[in-house]
């Protein structure tokens, strides 16, 4: 699904990434951990084509095509998705009217979508305006799931929200990535729908009391360290810190 | 256009003024369709579906006057004059030596409407005027008074405009609002002037004790010059004023536009709100609070964008004369910002539909008491607008 090779990436004349080498086979979800400042989010803004990030050397594939220079739009219409950390307000333009222009399929329920978020009453909102850590996440996962992406890069899902939107937040994950296991199940098997793939970037690592990931890395100084199970990356972070990763092969 | 905070002046002897004489229509059906068309540009309706009432000037002439609903009055200024004692509201609020547009037009033979809702009188659907310059280099001089009884609600749509291939012309227009104690006047200003035309609407308003004046001033069109800055006083206890303008300008055009609230009376409030746009214009976007009494509440936005070259320049003024006073402004003028362009972008537009829904949001001010018909063609117009900024 995706496949970064070799790359490099500066931002305002400053090397940040180095080097980084990254595959996401289809249907995986693999988390990328690393302390702040260690180059998280510009690996991926770069994914994405923001400006800013320079890509030095190196190559992004995604479903096969080179989208290292692709404008950004084209990269959401080949089914990349982000979930941003901290979105703009655009003032003056509707939740609901960003959603109906974004969607996938004109036959998306936005309606049906946002009661599933507990979102339906901020649909008439200017898009970000006033709202709480916990609303912005659900507004970006409505965002997305009226796009459907086959490839979602989340920054930070679980970033400034509470217990109890957490609980939403992962719910809404996982039907996003036809993981886990839905509301009302009819059948006690897992969904035999694809799974999509997805890159989750976390400091903190809460995410992973809601959603599974198939494999774990860690991002330190711009070079990735490590490449194992999520979870025992997780705890090795927690009783050693960041700093012991530096010395772990990729 | 140099800085000095004003818009360039034109010269009265340059234009031809005085009486003109087009036919009066008694039926509005009969208007030329061309005229038709550009009324409905600027809100005025000739089917007069959901209207209460229309008035229209063009030129120097009175072409049509007439009253769809009980409960409200409109009539030419002429008529009003010997049908009523108007001493006591008409040039009681703009002085005539205010400048040497208002001397002219205190001087020179006005025409225009007198438009009063009677007390108690809820006018549900709005009256419509529209004021029209078809003669080449003509100066048209219109005097317009404007009384919301007590207790009542009346909604104006007042649109100006031009004939297609008319190039140049001045509108001087004097304005008084008087808001009586308990009333509503919700007044809708669209102005689609020519390339070459300067316009000087001289306006005074007073909010007498609870009573509402909501003024909303559109111009999208590329025009001349134009210099506006309606001065509202709040003059009894719970008065209030709200201005909201969106004001594009294209390369040539100078909007001079600002709005002045005076708050005498005691809990009195109001806001301005003003969004701008150029894309090789001039903009100046002015607002004015002053603060006189004590427990009074007022709040100013003024923000501009720079689509292409020219000069954005906006003038947020607080004055408080007494402590007590809740006043407070919010001014930002610059380009959109490229992350919400590429914010949209990472949703699948492109960077050109991207700058086009920021800057339709921009100028989404939900303006209060607009028809939704109304709000559909600026939609439209904005559209179309949009093509030109790009």
């Amino acid at each position: 699904m995706l496949l970064i090779e070799d790359l490099g990436v500066q931002v305002g004349g400053k090397p940040i990434l180095k080097n980084v080498n990254m595959e996401i086979p289809d249907g995986e979800t693999h988390v990328l951990f690393g302390p702040n400042g260690s180059g998280k989010t510009t690996l991926m803004m770069t994914i994405m084509g923001f400006t800013g990030y320079t890509v030095t050397h190196g190559k992004i594939t995604f479903k096969g095509h080179d989208v290292t220079f692709m404008p950004i739009n084209e990269r959401a219409e080949l089914g990349i998705g982000v979930l941003f950390q901290r979105p703009p307000t655009i003032h003056g333009l509707k939740t609901r009217t960003l959603v109906e222009i974004c969607r996938k399929n004109p036959n998306t329920d936005i309606d049906a979508l946002a009661e599933d978020l507990s979102f339906k009453n901020f649909l008439e909102r200017d898009v970000n305006e006033n709202l709480s850590g916990g609303e912005i996440k659900r507004s970006e996962l409505l965002q997305l799931q009226a796009q459907e992406p086959d490839l979602l890069l989340l920054d930070e899902p679980e970033s400034g929200v509470d217990l109890e939107n957490m609980a939403v937040v992962g719910d809404a994950i996982n039907r996003l990535l036809h993981r886990g296991i839905p509301k009302n199940p009819t059948c006690s098997l897992p969904s035999k729908r694809e799974k999509k793939s997805c890159l989750v970037i976390t400091h903190t690592g809460y995410i992973l009391d809601y959603i599974t990931a198939d494999r774990g890395q860690v991002l330190y100084d711009g070079v990735l360290r490590c490449s194992q199970n999520a979870r025992e990356i997780l705890k090795w972070i927690r009783e050693y810190g960041y700093a012991e990763c530096v010395g772990c092969p990729q | 256009m140099k800085n000095d905070n004003q818009a360039k002046n034109p010269r009265l002897s340059d234009y031809q003024a005085g009486r003109t004489n087009h036919e009066y229509l008694a039926d509005l059906k009969a208007i030329n369709p061309a005229d038709a068309d550009k009324f409905l540009s600027v809100g005025v309706d000739a089917s007069e579906d959901f209207r209460a009432g229309t008035f229209i000037v063009k030129d120097q002439s009175v072409l049509h006057s007439k009253t769809k609903q009980k409960g409200v009055d409109i009539m030419s200024i002429t008529q009003a004059k010997d049908k009523f004692d108007l001493s006591s509201y008409l040039w009681k609020g703009v002085d005539p030596g205010k400048d040497e547009y208002t001397s002219w037009a205190h001087e020179q033979p006005a025409e225009g409407y007198f438009i009063r809702s009677q007390p108690g009188q809820i006018i549900q659907a709005p009256v419509q005027s529209c004021l029209y310059i078809e003669k080449e280099q003509f100066a048209q001089n219109v005097h317009n008074l404007v009384i919301a009884e007590e207790g009542s609600h009346l909604s104006i749509i007042n649109g100006c405009a031009t004939s297609p291939h008319l190039i140049s012309g001045l509108h001087v227009g004097i304005t008084e609002f008087y808001v009586k104690k308990g009333a509503v006047l919700s007044f809708t200003m669209i102005h689609d002037w020519g390339k070459e035309v300067n316009v000087r609407p001289r306006t005074v308003g007073y909010v007498e004790e609870g009573g509402v004046l909501i003024s909303n001033y559109i111009s999208l069109r590329p025009v001349g010059s134009l210099q506006m800055s309606p001065t509202t006083h709040l003059r009894g206890k719970g008065a209030v004023a709200r201005f909201n303008s969106i004001l594009v300008a294209d390369k040539g055009s100078t909007l001079d536009v600002g709005s002045n609230v005076i708050l005498e009376a005691p809990e009195t409030k109001a806001e301005i709100i003003s969004r701008a746009i150029t894309f090789g214009g001039d903009i100046l976007a002015k607002g004015k609070l002053v603060g006189l009494v004590p427990e009074v509440k007022a709040h100013l936005e003024c923000k501009g964008l720079i689509l292409k070259d020219g000069l954005m320049l906006a003038i947020p003024e607080l004055e408080a004369h007494v402590p007590g006073v809740e006043m407070s402004h919010e001014a930002a003028v610059g380009k959109i910002d490229n992350r919400e362009i590429e914010y949209l972008m990472a949703r699948g537009l492109t960077e050109e539909e991207a700058v086009s829904t920021i800057v339709r949001g921009f100028l989404n001010v939900d303006i209060e008491g607009l028809p939704s018909g109304l709000k559909q063609r600026l939609d439209k117009v904005i559209s179309e607008t949009e093509k030109d900024m790009f």
